[in-house]
């Protein structure tokens, strides 16, 4: 692997390739936020909270810091005004959702982001991905997915999948930063299977 | 079909074909593209077959008049259009009664029927040949001018018509560095929408390091009321076929696929027989012309989601995943379908490299401006007299295109604006009619080249409705993976709607703007990229009206329902009992000599009254931003007594 130079927020960074820019920055000691990020997880790009401005010949724009791969000579920036701006917009769209979201509402704060922006329409769900895509790429269930698109999209457990692979797992609502994916499964089962008692396992 | 082994044996073949072939020989051909289908060209066709039997010119051995069913040359707005040689004698919306005629006339008598010509609505001009009639002769037609040439399910038509010597040029007298430094010196930009140097994409999946390479045809054209590529697939799939071969010879490519539309079923059909024809005669399969190339397409069709129209998002469905689109870069030329470099261009972009080829680069350089050569086809639509597809220089100004092309505006309305780039393309005003179409200056007025859309409007169009309509389109449209292009164009998509209801508040402007600049810069792809133009050129050149919605809760074009109502003077009303009878709702109350008074609670606002008023009354008028007057008493609506 053949090191990168860059600079992040003035700062000399050395990288290796491969490597997102969000990994450099965290190996330098600089946090840039994530909603749908998760270590284990292939990077996803979806919730653009990471959104930094990046610099190369001569041209500016945003890029997703979670899924961009560093090159040479790269200048990043993860706190300039339009990256803020970016992030409060972010943040603000996403708590019409879910406004009781602990990591939504430290974020809002730190970026002066107005819960109230935007009418509420409370799906809790932020549609971050982080269980779907937990399910596929680690316990490989496919438990739940996404349905539909756009504006309608939101994630559904499909029963038969759920009621044989979810009752002793559960991990992803650990990961859910907005508690939805709990709600979503419970509600699942008491649609799909209204005898059964929440907790228990599937009968033999 | 014999298979043909090397590039002499194809002349051979070729000779065959034109040996057969009599120039003189008169020969009908008929656009049996969709758009004329839809008109009856089906019907015309079956007709000019029995009066061929008919009039004794259809013996077994020897028929004296060829019929051809050719694809759509563009002028939809005139259909089924036919196209009579050697004399390209050019005949519009003929119906199957006309074939009688044609046959006995223009075939048998040569003569020319006049009412089925050509004219022009301002000069009363006829014209008789194809070239002469001012839609065509005013454009370029390199691509989409072959169409009424050749049968699309001939590979026979298109190898008379000079097919596959590109083909054989590159195979054979070509390394493949030689045929990707043509298409880099032809400066040809993808036609897809972005404009990117075709031949430095090319460049980039050649380079990737790898065996297996794909190249692929993006045929998910996706804008509504946009049919360039349908055409192109539709009415010559050979030529995008050809382009595709000569694309993957450069690239080192084995493997292509055809992504199209499902629905475009007939674009679907003419492509599988073109391919199913080139395999048989060896244009396509192992060792291609004896040159070693070897080369297999596959189509593949997409359920209908415009986002699989960015190539990211098309791979992905292409390889059976969920069209949704993936964070560039890797780009699709290193790590492209199923991770192997991949080379994606749009069926225009293909269907020109032949052209490019065998004309040279010098050639195609020769047309367009500066930083955007060759020729663009645009579908020109909405309100202008001649629908349909047109094929011109770039560089052309606005104004000629809807203008000399297009005849102008229909009804002595007025010009106002005219979107270019699909749904999410921007709104260009008057002022800028003279500027050159190409892609870096539409970008300048905030418009983009996208892949050809053209939408002209007229005065009775409303902006603010323009652009709540688009948002609405892109809403359904975007995957919703990442927030700012889902959560914006929602956010968006209401504060607009509420504008056109009246429910505007001070800021939404600047709202607007805020929403549109963060997903304009901050999403995932292309679409959510330029999903806020469509609201941020309405706000850049139509601010007036936007502040009518908002401040005066007045709809300028009359189009907001919500804001407008629909009152029957009183003075002017003769009582003719048209709009009364001819309301939905029966929200007209009125009678014989009673003055018709509108009720208000009832009306939809859906303006019949407004229409089906005589001209010579004139009594019903739209008000919007001002309240509407209370109807007259009962005892002052009689009218008998009076003379009027």
């Amino acid at each position: 692997m053949s090191e990168i130079l860059l600079q992040i927020d003035g700062k000399e960074v050395k990288a290796s390739e491969g490597m997102t820019i969000y990994e450099a920055a965290k190996s330098a000691g600089i946090f840039i936020p994530t909603l749908c990020h998760h270590e284990k997880l292939t990077p996803y790009g979806a919730c653009r909270v990471c959104t930094v401005e990046l610099e190369t010949a001569g041209r500016t724009r945003l890029v997703a810091a979670c899924v961009y791969p560093v090159e040479r000579n790269m200048v990043v920036r993860t706190r300039s005004v339009k990256v803020g701006k970016t992030r409060k917009v972010i943040l603000e769209e996403l708590l019409a959702h879910a406004p009781d979201s602990e990591d939504l509402r430290r974020l809002a704060r730190e970026y002066g982001a107005d819960a109230d922006r935007f009418e509420k329409e409370p799906a809790f769900c932020i549609l971050c991905g982080l269980c779907v895509r937990y399910c596929a790429e680690i316990k490989q269930k496919y438990a739940v997915g996404f349905s539909d698109r756009g504006p309608r999209r939101e994630i559904i457990f499909i029963p038969e999948v759920a009621s044989k692979a979810c009752w002793d797992c559960k991990e992803c609502f650990e990961l859910c930063p907005t508690s939805y994916a709990q709600a979503a499964y419970v509600l699942t089962e008491a649609l799909a299977f209204p005898d059964r008692a929440s907790a228990s396992a599937p009968e033999e | 079909m014999p298979r043909i082994k090397s590039p002499a044996e194809l002349e051979e073949f070729r000779k065959g074909i034109l040996s057969k072939r009599d120039p003189q020989k008169p020969c009908i051909a008929v656009c049996t593209g969709t758009g004329c289908i839809a008109l009856g060209a089906a019907e015309v066709v079956a007709a000019l077959r029995e009066e061929i039997k008919k009039q004794g010119l259809g013996a077994e051995v020897d028929v004296k008049v060829d019929i051809r069913e050719t694809g759509c040359p563009g002028f939809c707005e005139q259909g089924p259009v036919i196209v009579i040689y050697p004399e390209e004698i050019c005949y519009l919306q003929v119906k199957p009664d006309d074939a009688k005629e044609i046959i006995a006339e223009t075939i048998l008598a040569k003569k020319v029927i006049d009412r089925l010509l050509y004219v022009d609505p301002v000069s009363k001009e006829k014209s008789i040949r194809e070239s002469d009639v001012p839609f065509y002769k005013n454009q370029t037609r390199l691509l989409i001018g072959n169409n009424i040439k050749l049968d699309p399910k001939s590979i026979e038509d298109y190898l008379a018509v000079g097919g596959y010597t590109a083909l054989v040029k590159a195979l054979a007298g070509m390394k493949p560095e030689q045929v990707l430094d043509v298409v880099k010196d032809s400066n040809i930009r993808g036609r897809g929408g972005a404009g990117f140097p075709a031949g430095k994409k090319w460049e980039f999946a050649r380079n990737s390091p790898g065996d297996t390479k794909y190249v692929v045809v993006n045929a998910d054209e996706g804008d509504p009321g946009a049919f360039m590529d349908r055409a192109l697939l539709e009415g010559n799939p050979h030529a995008v076929l050809e382009g595709l071969l000569i694309g993957a010879y450069a690239i080192g490519a084995h493997e292509g696929f055809l992504y199209v539309r499902q629905e475009y079923p007939l674009a679907v059909d003419n492509v599988t027989i073109a391919i199913r024809a080139a395999e048989d005669l060896g244009l396509l399969g192992k060792n291609i012309l004896g040159s070693g190339f070897d080369f297999s397409v596959k189509v593949h069709r997409g359920a209908g989601a415009f986002v699989c129209g960015e190539e990211t998002a098309l791979l992905r469905s292409l390889e059976g995943k969920p069209g949704e689109p993936v964070a560039r870069p890797p780009y699709p030329a290193v790590k492209g379908l199923w991770n192997k470099p991949t080379n994606i261009n749009n069926v225009e972009t293909w269907a020109n490299i032949p052209l490019i080829i065998n004309k040279g680069s010098k050639f195609f350089t020769s047309i367009g401006t500066e930083k955007s050569k060759g020729t663009k086809i645009f579908s020109l639509v909405g309100k202008v007299k001649n629908t349909g597809l047109v094929e011109v220089p770039m560089g052309i100004t606005l104004r000629d295109i809807i203008y000399k092309v297009g005849g102008g505006i229909p009804g002595e309305k007025k010009f106002k604006a005219v979107q270019t780039g699909g749904p999410s393309g921007g709104c260009i005003p008057e002022e800028y009619l003279d500027m050159s179409v190409d892609f870096d200056e539409l970008a300048k007025v905030g418009a983009i080249m996208g892949s050809g859309g053209m939408i002209v409007m007229d005065e009775d169009t409303c902006m603010v409705d323009v652009a709540r309509y688009f948002l609405n389109f892109l809403s359904d449209e975007s995957c919703g993976k990442c927030t700012p292009c889902r959560e914006g164009i929602r956010q968006m998509l209401k504060i607009l709607t509420n504008i056109s209801q009246g429910k505007g508040k001070e800021g939404d402007v600047e709202l607007l703007e805020t929403l549109a600049e963060t997903t304009r810069d901050a999403s995932l792809c292309a679409l959510g990229g330029s999903a806020p133009n469509p609201v941020l050129s309405t706000i850049r050149y139509f601010k007036d009206e936007y502040d009518a919605h908002i401040k005066d809760k007045k709809c300028p074009a009359f189009v907001c329902k919500e804001l407008i109502s629909f009152y029957i003077d009183p003075d002017k009303c003769s009582a003719c009992m048209i709009c009364l009878r001819k309301c939905p709702v029966d929200a007209i109350i009125g009678g014989k000599k009673q003055i018709h008074v509108i009720d208000q609670e009832k009306c939809t606002n859906c303006g019949t009254c407004f229409e089906v008023c005589p001209s010579r009354f004139g009594a019903v008028r739209r008000l919007s931003g001002e309240p509407v007057p209370a109807p007259i008493p009962e005892e002052a609506r009689n009218l008998a007594g009076e003379s009027k």
